[in-house]
């Protein structure tokens, strides 16, 4: 398995005074669920459509299994992309459509039925052949701008956010789907959207990008669970920031003061320096406890429950603790909003779970 | 309501009423026995029309029209397409100041372009005729032709360009089988309607073409003489059946062989 199979070496791309991407430098590994996330205007998009050849970067260089595209137009690269619009070609039907892009590539009239066939049935569009794109929902034309770009084989597949346009049902069995067929085929895809959940659920790995630069690269559950700075633990899932300041360092750990709060020592994985004031820590609702009764949890504090919302599989709890002038968020499988009397609670916090962050 | 609905139906008769009479009374007298327009019809005759065929002046200026019509119309469709392909897809440095450039022709009085030309043409010394006739309806027709085009392109999904791209064809391969068949129905309209331009234009041709009359100034020099005008009618009614076919022709070609999908593609271009 080569580990640097894409390798995006220093690329820039400036719109006139904007830097769309921003001196961002990484690998992809061959075979790879890659997902690039951010908000819209992050640069993702745009470093998708470097990889693709619609955009040449302002500095750096682009390499694809060991030869360098830079320089490449779209047509000489190994590079195939699936767009958001899907951009069905309207006056082809689909069997020409997935046809298009096989005339260069010097294959027999057999070795084409062959690979049309197979990549309708791989996306289960046997039947839809004489279709035109007007005539499929938009799960169809899905899938045939996926056999399209599949059908030539390529090293790579470019997806720009291809489940946006469909409802939420067919979002997460598409999800489900394009997961298991690329751990069936082996290609390695590079796919975009600013959707947090669909990127940490789908992915081998995610980049998380905003203004133009990578603020954390890892695998999924190292997004959730250890982010490297209040951009990414903001962005993946929901969090409750408490202002802190550290003391001093005690081996892995160190002290810190939370406001309102009082001392305490937390894992400092990030190795935050002594004496900071420019920190906060991280709490994620879920890996709070609620209780109607006291707890002998590190933390515990008495609460007012301010607002809830029940969400069928969980019910979320916005609290106000005395003291700490700021409404927390926890959530919990075990009490609905129907749980507790004079909406009094008692919530309770691990050091284990506190993540401490570094601000800009 | 009801009252309403009657004077639109009188609005409408007297509009289309003023629109068509004076047209229909071309074929009529071309099939009246007499050298002059005037009622009552003194009885019926295709002699006009047989006279159309001894006409060899007419069948020159007819070719000669033909000719200057379908290189101006080709010519400025290319042009045109290619001007309104930059100015719908792409954003550059002096793009108002070249659409302005280009829509000049249509905005200046015809005459003072006819002129122009006039004025150039021979100061080059060059000889008139129908090349400089053909340069001025290239001129005049282009922005015409770009105007259909924008409107054509403007809703055009330029990301269907990048997939042809993405599957490996390159720019020209992207343009002859992508983006060609989709701006077709545009294409055609911007053909024929430079044709028709081209075909019936009276003043550059007048200033420009000399010797060599086009089928306007061919009808224009024979309303000098009485007794030629009855086959100028003839001709004038002849005319008017052939645009009209061309204009069906046109509407017929845009949807032959396609499936409903691909019309409403159609006609969203």
């Amino acid at each position: 398995m080569n580990e640097n199979f894409i390798q995006i070496n220093g690329i820039s791309k400036h719109f006139g005074n904007v830097k769309a991407v921003d001196d961002v430098s990484f690998s992809i590994k061959e075979g790879e669920f890659f997902s690039l996330l951010g908000p819209s205007g992050c640069g993702k998009t745009t470093l998708l459509r470097l990889l693709a050849g619609f955009e040449y970067p302002t500095n750096g260089n682009l390499l694809i299994d060991g030869s360098d595209i830079t320089a490449l137009p779209p047509d000489k690269r190994p590079t195939n992309m699936v767009f958001q619009n899907y951009a069905i070609f309207p006056h082809i039907n689909v069997e020409q459509n997935i046809k298009f892009g096989l005339r260069k590539l010097g294959l027999t009239d057999d070795e084409i039925k062959k690979r049309v066939d197979d990549v309708l049935a791989l996306v289960k569009l046997e039947g839809y052949e004489e279709r035109f794109s007007g005539q499929l929902s938009g799960g169809q034309r899905q899938r045939v701008a996926l056999a399209r770009a599949l059908v030539r084989q390529p090293k790579v597949l470019l997806l720009d956010e291809p489940l946006g346009a469909l409802d939420k049902k067919l979002r997460d069995e598409m999800q489900l789907e394009l997961r298991t067929l690329q751990k069936e085929i082996g290609i390695t895809f590079v796919f975009v959207t600013h959707d947090q959940q669909e990127a940490i659920s789908m992915s081998d790995r995610v980049a998380v990008m905003s203004e133009g630069k990578i603020q954390q690269l890892s695998a999924p559950n190292e997004l959730y669970k250890n982010p490297e700075n209040i951009f990414v633990s903001d962005f993946i899932g929901e969090t409750n920031f408490l202002k802190a300041s550290t003391k001093s360092k005690d081996g892995d750990q160190i002290n810190v003061a939370i406001e309102d709060l009082g001392d305490f020592k937390v894992k400092n994985n990030l190795n935050i320096p002594e004496n900071s004031s420019d920190v906060v820590c991280s709490v994620r609702p879920e890996s709070m406890m609620i209780s109607r009764d006291k707890s002998d949890w590190d933390i515990c504090l008495e609460a007012k429950i301010n607002q809830t919302s029940y969400l069928g599989e969980m019910t979320r709890f916005y609290v106000e603790v005395s003291g700490i002038n700021k409404v927390i968020t926890v959530s919990s499988q075990h009490f609905d909003n129907q749980s507790f009397d004079n909406n009094t609670c008692f919530i309770s916090i691990s050091l284990e779970d506190i993540s401490l962050l570094q601000k800009k | 309501m009801n009252e309403k609905n009657n004077s639109l139906l009188v609005y409408t008769l007297i509009y289309f009423g003023f629109l068509y009479i004076p047209v229909l009374f071309l074929p009529i007298f071309s099939f009246n026995d007499a050298n002059y327009m005037s009622f009552p019809l003194a009885g019926f005759t295709t002699d006009h029309y047989e006279e159309m065929w001894s006409k060899r002046n007419l069948h020159k200026a007819l070719w000669a029209s033909v000719k200057v019509g379908v290189v101006a119309s080709v010519v400025s469709t290319a042009i045109a397409l290619l001007a309104a392909k930059a100015f719908v897809r792409y954003k550059f440095r002096g793009q108002n100041v070249s659409y302005g450039a280009i829509m000049m022709p249509f905005l200046i009085p015809e005459i003072i372009l006819a002129v122009s030309i006039l004025i150039i043409w021979i100061n080059l010394g060059f000889p008139l005729g129908l090349v400089p006739v053909t340069i001025g309806h290239i001129l005049f027709c282009t922005p015409f032709a770009m105007l259909i085009l924008i409107a054509r392109i403007e809703g055009f999904d330029f990301s269907l360009e990048e997939a042809s791209r993405d599957l490996g064809e390159n720019a020209w391969g992207t343009f002859y089988r992508v983006s060609l068949p989709l701006y077709l129905p545009g294409i055609i309209a911007a053909l024929l309607l430079s044709f028709i331009i081209s075909f019936d234009e009276f003043i550059l041709a007048f200033f420009l073409s000399g010797s060599d009359a086009t089928l306007p100034m061919y009808m224009w020099n024979q309303m000098r003489f009485v007794k030629k005008l009855p086959h100028v009618l003839a001709l004038g009614a002849v005319i008017i059946v052939f645009t009209t076919f061309i204009v069906l022709l046109a509407f017929w070609l845009r949807n032959v062989g396609q499936g409903k999908e691909k019309q409403d593609i159609a006609i969203k271009l």
